[in-house]
């Protein structure tokens, strides 16, 4: 190109360099960004695969020393799904309801403008501080006792504005015309988002929870404030300590022997299975979901 | 939306549209929803209130002071515990990340709405995402098995050739140190920074990068011109909120740093420690009393994560540009 114009398209020299210089520092950031991801999944799977067997996934760690091969993370599989879903029931009602307030109901009012705000805060109080308030809360207060329960309650809250943030802005999606379509029909407001509005969000929704669920399954410091750690296998999430996979990997790391150590990148590698098995669900769903697909 | 103004005024003067308003099933409906949000706040308030309320206590039988003690005894007869130090390892080992992460970062971004081919750059952006759906403890993991004793190599050639610079210095150089909490932390903080990064970016004027290249800027000099000074408020933003991510990340730093109670800014000896690391580490063995010494931290932190929020959202805020950009 440079051949048929020159004396257009000629950049002097330093400007070129430090153009291209630029571009390699940008690609070059890029590849930093991407190395430690790939090491790390490397590592959880080759390492995680010698542990990631039937006895790994069916038996819990009750009765094996602190030397021994075998046991299994059974336990702590079952407290994190069941943890999980508490908190999911717990955060989805709340989250989806201050969002319909956000978006339906809050008419850039002062509150609104309030609970806008602290959704966003919330967003960022860590992980270790949720859990402590239950604590403080839930088990030093109330004097309930260590519990699934109890760290269903701190990852609710740290669900809660993702929640939130989710679905406002799916309900901010849905048409307007929809909305006033219903109006005119004589429909009330509240008939109009339940069987209007929701429907039209509601795989946005969906969506938005999964990628919630995955961002809390992975916490471990509330857990390790709330749930205490157990051996055994307890299902009742109401009652007693419970496992959870985040912990059982933070206490099999922290062991100084090569078995544990093997147990705690199984245990990562489920982990990580479980979290990017919700993520690939929550984008096939939008990928199903978008409109070129539509019939 | 323009609706509910006419809710709020109905009741009074019965309109004819007032059929529409009279709904039984409205009012609880609207109330449900502003209690939840109402809840929300309410949940924010009581983080605070029942943090304080645990700490008193414990700050009560505290023998030594709270904010310049260096050590953590809180657990003994006579407590003796201080948050100087906990604090000072947070706020270093936080910065050092956000001084790692947020060029990088910045880079990242860049590369995502700028240089990437459009058809690969969303994809391209969901493997930077996929770095901040790692779990905290598998970072953890990762790091004492394999970081750590990886950086020897490279911190002890730190320490060899640029050890007459004070942080590089240091007689024992370890392999759990401050440097590499601060790495792994970087990594953690690297995918929020970068996408709130992004988002801004993608929002300068189009009009002025194209006015910028048809006077024939390189495109590195349209990035400067138009890009950049358009997003600096962005990224500030951004590298604030990875800060108080970095503060608040307790498991990954509990398991790599080296739990000292110093003040050194060497950050290649055994330094390091942090207040959520030193929760996770002391819970284990605390009594009634340290129990409450650890929430009376806790509450340092969240007041200091609090704070960092605010100024980051307050910043944001103040350019309606930025209003739909949200992490």
């Amino acid at each position: 190109m440079s051949a048929v114009t020159p004396e257009i398209q000629r950049v002097s020299g330093m400007r070129r360099f430090k153009d291209k210089g630029v571009q390699f520092l940008v690609y070059l950031a890029f590849a930093i960004a991407v190395v430690p991801l790939i090491s790390v999944l490397w590592l959880v799977v080759s390492n995680g695969m010698a542990r990631f067997d039937m006895e790994f996934l069916t038996h819990s760690m009750r009765n094996i020393g602190a030397r021994d091969a075998g046991g299994g993370a059974y336990h702590a599989i079952i407290g994190t799904l069941e943890q999980v879903a508490l908190a999911s029931i717990i955060s989805v009602p709340i989250g989806l309801l201050t969002a319909i307030y956000l978006v339906e109901y809050g008419a850039n009012g002062r509150l609104k403008r309030y609970i806008s705000f602290f959704v966003d805060i919330m967003t960022g109080v860590p992980s270790v501080v949720a859990g402590l308030f239950v604590l403080a809360f839930w088990i030093l207060i109330l004097g309930m006792p260590f519990s699934g329960w109890a760290g269903a309650l701190a990852l609710a809250i740290l669900m809660l504005p993702t929640v939130v943030r989710a679905a406002e802005e799916m309900l901010l999606l849905v048409p307007n015309d929809l909305r006033e379509a219903s109006y005119a029909l004589g429909v009330p407001k509240w008939r109009t988002i339940v069987k209007v509005v929701l429907p039209t969000a509601f795989t946005g929704i969906v969506t938005g929870v999964m990628l919630a669920v995955a961002r809390v399954a992975g916490e471990t410091a509330p857990l390790l404030l709330t749930v205490f750690f157990t051996d055994s296998i307890n299902e009742d999430p109401f009652n007693g300590p419970q496992m959870g996979l985040p912990l059982y990997v933070f206490d099999q790391a922290a062991r100084p022997n090569d078995t544990a150590i093997d147990r705690a990148w199984a245990g990562a590698l489920t982990l990580i299975v479980i979290i990017m098995l919700l993520n690939l669900a929550a984008r096939l769903i939008t990928y199903w979901r978008s409109p070129a697909r539509k019939r | 939306m323009a609706t509910s103004t006419q809710t709020r005024e109905g009741g009074s003067a019965p309109q004819s549209r007032s059929a529409f308003r009279r709904s039984r099933g409205d009012g609880p409906f609207r109330y449900a929803s502003t209690g939840a949000g109402v809840l929300l706040l309410g949940i924010m308030a009581a983080i605070a209130v029942f943090l304080i309320v645990r700490a008193i206590p414990a700050l009560q039988a505290n023998t030594a002071s709270f904010l310049s003690e260096l050590t953590w005894n809180a657990n003994a007869s006579e407590p003796k515990f201080g948050i100087a130090a906990l604090a000072f390892g947070t706020v270093v080992s936080s910065f050092l990340a956000l001084i790692i992460a947020t060029p990088i970062a910045i880079g990242v971004a860049l590369f995502i709405s700028h240089y990437a081919p459009r058809r690969l750059a969303s994809a391209l952006g969901y493997v930077i995402d996929l770095l901040a759906a790692v779990p905290s403890v598998v970072y953890g993991l990762w790091g004492i098995i394999f970081l750590v004793p990886f950086m020897r190599g490279p911190s002890q050639f730190l320490n060899d050739y640029l050890g007459w610079i004070p942080i590089f210095g240091g007689d024992q150089v370890v392999g759990r140190s401050m440097l590499v909490g601060s790495l792994v932390l970087a990594i953690m903080i690297l995918p929020i920074i970068a996408a709130i990064s992004r988002e801004v970016f993608l929002q300068a004027p189009k009009l002025q990068e194209e006015a910028a290249l048809a006077l024939g800027a390189t495109r590195w000099e349209m990035i400067r011109m138009s890009v950049l000074p358009f997003g600096r408020p962005g990224v500030i933003s951004a590298a604030m909120l990875g800060l108080g991510r970095a503060m608040g990340e307790t498991i990954a730093v509990a398991l790599i740093f080296p739990a000292t109670f110093t003040i050194s800014f060497e950050i290649l000896s055994a330094n390091g420690n942090s207040i959520a690391a030193n929760i996770a580490n002391g819970f284990g063995e605390a009594n009634d009393i340290g129990r409450g010494a650890l929430i009376a931290s806790g509450l340092v932190l969240f007041i200091i994560t609090l704070l960092v929020n605010m100024a980051a959202r307050w910043v944001i805020s103040r350019r309606k540009e930025y209003a739909r950009v949200a992490a």
